[in-house]
């Protein structure tokens, strides 16, 4: 993620879908919708799947388990919305995040101690064995998807948007949610947020040289795990937090909500290439663009559509759109 | 004589099912440069990863100013004042030139009078500060390794073979910095095939061969005696300059 010489080559992706997708639609108010539902729909992708690409590039630990932080987070900040529900269905914004600020809050603190949990009972034991880490993840998932069944039981539960997020904003003849827009703002943040913290902080070289080469981190007397652990939480309460905004956007929650997205959020690290969260962000772009694009034009084959798109990026770039470390 | 820096004694590494180094003794005199020479494959690399803890000696001890540091980890090793430059250079690619030397600088900022000292033999450094550091030449790279280990005062310097693969004039580039790096009493362990860049900053000698040590001694002693070196090294340093 350097400032100097950054790579644009990938952005031409991110245009080519995007005019590809306006010469098939026709309407340029219908394209503008699905562009904003795409960039919405992608920006919630990047906040859960940027700790995840972290995860794997610092310490090679593929987690499966990682949809489960998402699940937790969209429960959780169900549970507490429900609390204030006044203040949530009010047309006021400020009397909303009376409501949403504490319950998007605790679905990353609840995501964020589970994340705890797992690397240090769960994926310590295995690393470095690629095998055990599926099997072990997998494992963790069922279980704690069990739990989540105890404690919410087994319907599906609902999670209104903030009032004053309801609705759309109409420009001319293009209607645009009001909620997407929010999304987008807020997902724009949180890159803009971790860029910072990436670019600018010496914890953020740290994460960045340690992507690179691990071993070298630690001979240069820095602890690389205690900065894995410290990522891995980090990424478990991003999971989270994208987690509670993707079930207000669906206004739904079920336990399947980690498991559906999980697929999506491997589909874009993969594109953007392990362990960058720049590639992480352009990947999901590309993956939410499509996602909606695809499911207006044609919605049988939405997920055909990104599967087929990690393709022709991989045979494109075979480590992603921006492979981490390698020059 | 004074006691070494570091000093290794029936040190024994294995690598996977592989015994790689079966015994290796020899010592880091305080303040001096020491080149750990051998044939390809002898074990030098092995010898310094396994020193860093980067790989764990199943036999024997390495002491450092007298403690044993064998059973420390990478980190921890580091801590205690050793650097390292390894034959691959581990350069951070995707990091500028600065943001490398930010992070090997372990006790705060940047000290300006000391990078104005390393941009004295390294001036292309001064000028690609800003520049990724992977698109640096293969020289440039290799300045970088090593200004990463000497961006602060270290007290033991570890190299493994730093001209490899450079052209002749970036040799004598990095030659000219480790002798300015000498007159400041550090003490350095230089892995080298180049036998210039030996016998030129070589104070004492380490000769390694099938994961042993099979010479010691002074640096002048072993330049001066070309039947020695046949023997030891398979060729004569001076065939080679
Ligand atoms: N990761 C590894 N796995 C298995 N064997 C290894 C590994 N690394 C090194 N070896 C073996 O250990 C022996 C010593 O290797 P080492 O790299 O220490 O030699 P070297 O003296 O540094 O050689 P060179 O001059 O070529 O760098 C070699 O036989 C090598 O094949
Ligand atoms: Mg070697």
């Amino acid at each position: 993620m350097s400032s100097a010489r950054f790579d644009f080559i990938p952005l031409v992706l991110l245009a080519a879908i995007a005019l590809g997708a306006l010469a098939l639609i026709g309407s340029p108010a219908t394209w503008v919708t699905l562009t904003v539902a795409g960039l919405a729909m992608g920006l919630l992708i990047f906040i859960m799947s940027s700790g995840l690409t972290l995860v794997f590039g610092l310490m090679d630990v593929m987690n499966f388990a990682h949809g489960l932080f998402i699940a937790v987070g969209a429960y959780v900040a169900a549970s507490l919305v429900r609390l204030f529900p006044a203040q949530a269905g009010s047309e006021s914004f400020a009397a909303n995040l009376v409501a949403l600020a504490p319950a998007l809050l605790a679905a990353m603190a609840a995501a964020g101690l589970l994340g705890l949990f797992f690397e240090r009972v769960i994926i310590r034991p295995v690393y470095g064995q690629h095998l055990k880490q599926i099997l072990i993840t997998t494992g963790g998932m069922i279980v704690a998807e069990q739990l989540i069944h105890v404690i919410w039981g087994p319907d599906l539960i609902t999670l209104e948007r903030p009032g004053s997020l309801r609705g759309a904003i109409l420009f001319g003849d293009v209607a645009l949610e009001k909620y997407r827009l929010a999304a987008v703002l807020l997902g724009l943040a949180v890159f803009v947020g971790l860029a910072v913290v990436l670019n600018r902080t010496k914890i953020g070289l740290l994460i960045r040289a340690g992507v690179e080469n691990g071993e070298m981190v630690e001979a240069m007397g820095y602890r690389i795990r205690r900065l894995f652990i410290a990522v891995f939480v980090a990424g478990s309460a991003l999971a989270g937090l994208g987690g509670a905004l993707w079930g207000m956007y669906q206004e739904a929650v079920t336990v399947a909500i980690g498991a559906q997205m999980i697929v999506l959020i491997f589909i874009v690290i993969i594109i953007g290439g392990l362990g960058s969260v720049t590639g992480c962000f352009v990947g999901a772009l590309a993956v939410g663009l499509l996602a909606n694009y695809v499911s207006y034009l044609s919605p049988k084959v939405a997920l055909g559509s990104n599967i087929l798109l990690m393709v022709i990026v991989l045979l494109w770039r075979p480590r992603g759109l921006y492979p981490a470390g390698g020059r | 004589m004074a006691e070494p820096l570091l000093a290794l004694a029936g040190v024994q590494t294995h690598i996977g099912r592989y015994h790689i180094l079966q015994g290796v003794d020899f010592a880091v005199p305080n303040g001096e440069l020491t080149m750990l020479l051998g044939r390809n494959g002898a074990g030098k690399t092995t010898t310094l990863r396994t020193i860093m803890g980067l790989w764990r000696a199943s036999q024997g001890s390495i002491r450092f100013e007298g403690a044993d540091v064998s059973a420390l980890s990478t980190p921890a090793i580091a801590d205690l004042g050793i650097a390292y430059v390894p034959e691959s250079m581990a350069i951070f690619a995707g990091l500028t030139v600065e943001e490398n030397l930010i992070l090997a600088a372990r006790s705060g900022p940047l000290d300006s009078a000391r990078l104005d000292w390393i941009f004295g033999f390294f001036g292309a450094l001064k000028k690609f500060w800003h520049l990724p550091a992977g698109l640096l030449s293969g020289g440039q790279k290799q300045m970088l390794a090593v200004a990463r280990a000497i961006v602060e005062p270290r007290k033991l310097i570890l190299i493994d073979e730093p001209t490899k693969g450079l052209a002749p004039s970036i040799i004598n580039n990095l030659i000219a910095a480790l002798a300015e790096l000498k007159k400041t009493a550090t003490t350095v362990l230089m892995v080298e095939q180049n036998f210039h860049a030996a016998r030129s900053l070589g104070d004492s000698v380490a000769v390694m061969d099938g994961g042993r040590i099979v010479h010691a001694g002074r640096m002048a002693d072993l330049a001066a005696d070309a039947a020695l070196q046949s023997r030891l090294l398979g060729l004569s340093l001076d065939a080679h300059q």
